[in-house]
């Protein structure tokens, strides 16, 4: 399978690797993004999940020719291991903190404790930021508690929320809308804008929740 | 120097947008129309892309508490200096002791639903990561990281000056885009696109969408026919930008905006182009517009003509400042 080129508007364009998701395709991303980010028409080279956003600098009238040079990149570009730390995260999983823990259980039909088992279970590594300030997507989610997006984005959820949206996994680090199902809640601190850097976590890092507290 | 008279949220401090901080989840922020921005900058020697005041509640006012050049564009609000009528898209002087209101947007030939308040020099607010548009999400950036409120005292980076009055055409009048009697959004396709029905193409293309109240600066929840992919689709999350138009499983597109995050999930089945995001920026929430489809070229050629109309209003800008002087 060849990896998908698709356009932004004239504002990006977006390449997405084939296959499953995985921490080596990961890798493969942060190196082809290292590179693509020096090329002069790009601003900036954003990698999400096993995918890159190529912001322009200013759009280029020749696309073909920068699309190719993206495709050989990729040929060329070999797993970049980034050393990161492991970080831990105390959570109080359902009750108030966990509003669509019915949802998770409901369509996954497993029970709170199995699913809490489960999601404590692995180190996620952080693949890429994104979503809002200081927001971490991870990677090594067990797919038996993958439950889909909401139907109709929640208008705004807690700083802390730790929620499930496809096959992915995650904690928001301020308040504000979401499409994912909140399962439990944490207290952390994720970004501080006078800070350099100023998230507290970066691709490479490791994160892993520990139940604090399940609400049943 | 002015301080807000109006006890109302959603007026923030905005430039031309956050760039670089992608890879750390901060969305770009930004003015919802950036040409109306960068024009009122232009008619007052600024550099384009300098903070002005975006403001989307009415009516709005301030004090101004020290002379200054200020500029106003954007939606027509019938605005007042004390008991003198401003002219839309223009520049002047405010002086001290005098109170600047803004009306409800009026109805015109180019209906719009933000202005921007400009000063000499620009909104003297202190950059953070690269911008001084203020990042809601975040709670950063521009004045406090929040909406202006009561109170607030804002400096213009260039206080005193002189200016003549002078002003511009706007860019609605001077650009107009129709489709089959609505305004028209130029659109390229996105990734998802070939993964919907034809009858959803069609709908898309062929039907107006309203712009419904659940719309903000983060993003339009439009209302129309139900798109419907061919099967579901379940994507993982990848970079966004404003533009993109997001078809959630409930099959109501929503177009995110300038305080979009900068990373989802929806799939999406076009994004609009950089050069007309400020027409949807300035649509008032129950209008109704139609979807263009357009190609790369028609898009740069776009970029280009708004980039040609902002030049030329600098050149004149710069004209009258000069032809000023030597009077």
């Amino acid at each position: 399978m060849s990896p998908g080129v698709s356009l932004l508007g004239t504002t990006a364009l977006l390449f997405d690797a084939p296959g499953a998701t995985d921490l080596p395709t990961q890798q493969r991303i942060w190196s082809l993004a290292r590179e693509a980010e020096t090329w002069p028409e790009v601003r900036e080279a954003v990698p999400g999940m096993n995918n890159m956003m190529l912001v322009f600098a200013r759009a280029p009238r020749n696309l073909d020719a920068l699309e190719i040079r993206l495709h050989e990149a990729w040929a060329a570009a070999t797993p970049l291991p980034l050393g990161g730390r492991l970080i831990e995260l105390p959570v109080v999983y359902g009750g108030e903190g966990g509003p669509h823990m019915a949802d998770v259980t409901g369509h996954t039909g497993l029970g709170i404790d199995d699913l809490v088992a489960l999601h404590t279970a692995p180190d996620y590594p952080v693949f890429a930021l994104g979503s809002h300030p200081g927001y971490c997507y991870l990677g090594g989610m067990d797919p038996r508690i993958a439950t889909p997006r909401r139907k109709i984005p929640v208008l705004s959820i807690p700083g802390g929320a730790v929620s499930i949206g496809g096959t992915q996994t995650g904690v928001s680090a301020s308040a504000g809308p979401s499409g994912w199902n909140t399962i439990g809640s944490t207290a952390m601190c994720f970004f501080d804008p006078t800070q350099h850097p100023p998230a507290l976590l970066r691709p490479g890092d490791t994160l892993r929740f520990r139940a604090e507290r399940v609400v049943r | 120097m002015i301080e807000i008279l109006s006890d109302t949220a959603l007026a923030t401090v905005q430039d031309l947008g956050r760039t670089g901080a992608l890879n750390w989840g901060v969305g770009t922020s930004g003015a919802m129309d950036p040409l109306a921005l960068a024009a009122g900058n232009l008619l007052l020697g600024n550099a384009a892309g300098d903070a002005a005041i975006e403001i989307q509640v009415f009516p709005f006012a301030v004090r101004v508490h020290a002379d200054c050049a200020f500029a106003l564009t954007g939606a027509d609000c019938a605005a007042r200096m004390d008991e003198q009528t401003l002219l839309p898209w223009w520049s002047g002087m405010a002086r001290a002791g005098q109170t600047l209101r803004l009306g409800l947007p009026v109805a015109t030939a180019w209906p719009a639903s933000r202005a921007y308040l400009c000063l000499a020099g620009g909104i003297d607010v202190p950059e953070m990561l690269g911008s001084r548009s203020t990042q809601l999400r975040g709670a950063f950036g521009g004045y406090a990281g929040r909406a202006l409120r009561q109170g607030d005292l804002l400096r213009a980076g260039r206080p005193g000056g002189d200016v003549n009055g002078f002003g511009a055409v706007p860019p609605a009048l001077a650009m107009p885009l129709q489709q089959d009697g609505l305004p028209a959004i130029r659109v390229l396709r996105a990734a998802e696109y070939d993964r919907y029905t034809p009858a959803s193409h069609a709908a898309f293309w062929g039907e107006a969408w309203r712009i419904t109240p659940q719309s903000d600066r983060y993003g339009y929840r439009l209302a129309g026919p139900s798109l419907t992919p061919i099967a579901p689709i379940e994507l993982r999350s990848h970079g966004i930008v404003p533009g993109v138009i997001q078809v959630p499983h409930g099959g109501q597109p929503i177009v995110q905006m300038r305080d979009a995050q900068p990373s989802g999930g929806y799939p999406k089945i076009g994004t609009i182009i950089e050069a007309d995001l400020w027409r949807l920026g300035q649509a008032p929430i129950g209008s109704r517009f139609r979807f263009l489809e357009t190609d790369w070229a028609t898009a740069l050629a776009a970029r280009d003509a708004n980039e040609a109309w902002l030049a030329g209003l600098g050149r004149l800008a710069n004209l009258q400042r000069l032809g000023a002087a030597a009077a």
